[in-house]
């Protein structure tokens, strides 16, 4: 359902950010992408997400090649994935319920459909108490549950996160990972890029491993490293 | 509500949100627009109505008149014809008799024509008018004319037709000129106004983006602000031109001679013109200051 083949990105003359990518991923898999800063794990969401183009190979998503996809069609491809960042990206002057609903009302949602299916995600992501709340009234992790919530109340069938808990204590970090498990166990491939160590280990789940820029690991139930 | 219909309900609506978010700027932009379109107003009226006293000056004025001296005996004035027609230049000679001239005099002055009833004699000479093929042989026809005996004075106006033609043309191309610099400018501040909307909604339109809102879709909100306050300048343009055209017109009419005002287009005959230019150039800057916006600061 996700196919890099000899994927590479270039952004600069010289800066090689991906040498020769090829990683297939099934539907309904949780990968970790791990890797040093700098080792190209946000380029390779990025491309993903349409948001850069690579410089050589072909990249497959939903089936579909989406290698050289016309402008036009790139927003159909996004709302068949759902995206969360370490930031965050919540809407200050919006409620919780507001920001949530956002992602379906500039997609053509009825207000009927909207105020049907928001609490559904807010009650997945434990925050159906706090529905009316503004962002800047929720803690960190309240907060990355709101972005949770909004990626999937359109029900993509991928959902990709940039380092996720990449601003929460260990805590809270384990919260949002039983969040991501329990949308994976409802079918929805998860990709997540993370520095995250203990989470990986812990998870055991599917681990590809970037080195400057190459795959140099792709394990099964894997390890975030080799040294522990 | 259809999903389309949902869809153009929230661009629209966000466009006048992205309008009152910034009034100062969205209040400059209107200005900016209708001080264009006035002054671009200005520019047209008067050229409309210098051209249009230039047509009726030149239909008036490729005639020259010869006022004959009052003691010429019938027999002189057929001489004087003839020898007149004989010019090149002359299309057509017609004799106006001191009578005739009178009358013709009456009905031009309307209704202040009861004015000249009370004249004991009559102060109007005999003429022959003439029609030139073109206004260019005036002044060797008058030549001809002063040479012959019997003439008391020729009246015209060849000075006056030039000096107005060239004044419709210095007015025309001033006005390319100066509404030009203006609709530059106009673009130029428009832009500006969307694009500090485009910074206070970078957060929502990255959201936007990535929960797949179609290019249309994020851009809308933003040629609907653009194309709103082209919009309200124009409809302000169109207000203050026509409320200081009828204005002009009445202090015209009440302070000059009534001779004046006949020269002058009436404002009904410019009013759907003048709505359809401004509207359409409003909505035009509009659309395309945002435009200009949009490809240098909004990367969807
Ligand atoms: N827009 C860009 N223009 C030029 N070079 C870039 C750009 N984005 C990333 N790079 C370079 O590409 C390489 C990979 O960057 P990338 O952001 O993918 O790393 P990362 O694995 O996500 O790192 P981190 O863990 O710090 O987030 C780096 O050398 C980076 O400097
Ligand atoms: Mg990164």
């Amino acid at each position: 359902m996700i196919e890099f083949m000899d994927v590479s990105k270039e952004y600069t003359k010289g800066v090689k950010a991906l040498k020769d990518i090829n990683i297939h991923i099934d539907k309904g898999e949780f990968v970790f992408i791990v890797g040093s800063s700098g080792a190209g794990k946000s380029t390779l969401i990025k491309l993903l997400l349409k948001e850069e183009e690579p410089t050589d190979g072909k990249i497959i998503l939903n089936n579909m090649d989406i290698t050289n996809i016309s402008n036009r069609k790139i927003p159909y491809i996004r709302r068949s994935v759902g995206v969360v960042f370490q930031d965050f990206r919540l809407l200050p002057n919006k409620t919780v319920f507001e920001n949530v609903a956002f992602a379906m009302e500039i997609i053509g949602a009825s207000s009927r459909e909207i105020r049907r299916r928001v609490p559904i995600v807010l009650s997945m992501v434990g925050l159906s108490h706090k529905a009316n709340n503004y962002p800047n009234e929720l803690s960190g992790g309240e907060q990355q549950r709101v972005s949770i919530a909004r990626a999937i109340v359109n029900n993509p069938n991928v959902l990709i996160a940039d380092e996720p808990t990449g601003n929460l204590d260990p805590d809270t970090a384990w919260e949002i990972m039983k969040i991501l498990r329990e949308i994976n166990r409802r079918g929805t491939t998860i990709v997540m890029a993370t520095h995250a160590r203990d989470i990986v280990n812990i998870m055991k789940r599917r681990v590809i491993a970037l080195e400057k820029g190459t795959v140099v690991r792709d394990e099964r139930k894997g390890v975030y490293d080799y040294e522990i | 509500m259809t999903m389309r219909f949902r869809m153009l309900n929230y661009i629209i609506k966000q466009g006048f949100v992205g309008i009152w978010r910034n009034r100062m700027m969205s209040f400059a932009s209107i200005g900016s627009v209708t001080s264009m379109l006035v002054i671009l107003g200005v520019i047209l009226i008067l050229a409309l109505n210098i051209n249009n006293m230039t047509n009726v000056a030149k239909d008036q004025f490729d005639e020259i008149q010869v006022y004959l001296e009052d003691d010429v005996s019938q027999e002189q004035i057929e001489k004087i014809g003839e020898a007149i027609k004989e010019n090149e230049g002359v299309l057509s000679v017609i004799f106006q008799s001191k009578e005739r001239a009178l009358e013709n005099m009456q009905k031009q002055w309307g209704e202040e024509g009861y004015l000249l009833e009370g004249l004991e004699e009559n102060p109007l000479p005999n003429s022959y008018i003439i029609q030139l093929k073109d206004i260019k042989y005036a002044n060797s026809v008058v030549d001809h004319i002063q040479g012959l005996v019997g003439i008391e004075e020729i009246k015209y106006y060849r000075d006056i037709v030039e000096k107005m033609i060239s004044i419709a043309n210095f007015v025309r191309i001033g006005g390319i000129i100066v509404t030009s610099i203006l609709l530059f400018i106009s673009i130029f501040i428009i832009s500006n106004t969307i694009k500090l909307t485009v910074a206070a909604r970078k957060r929502e339109i990255n959201i936007m983006k990535y929960v797949g809102a179609t290019n249309g879709f994020i851009r809308g909100p933003f040629i609907v602000e653009g194309i709103i306050l082209g919009f309200l300048g124009s409809v302000l343009a169109i207000l203050i031109v026509n409320f200081g055209y009828q204005y002009i017109v009445d202090i015209l009419n009440k302070k000059l001679y009534i001779f004046f005002t006949v020269y002058m287009i009436p404002y009904k005959v410019l009013y759907d013109d003048i709505i359809m230019i401004f509207t359409s150039i409003g909505v035009g800057i509009g659309t395309l200051g945002s435009i200009v916006s949009l490809k240098k600061y909004l990367n969807v």
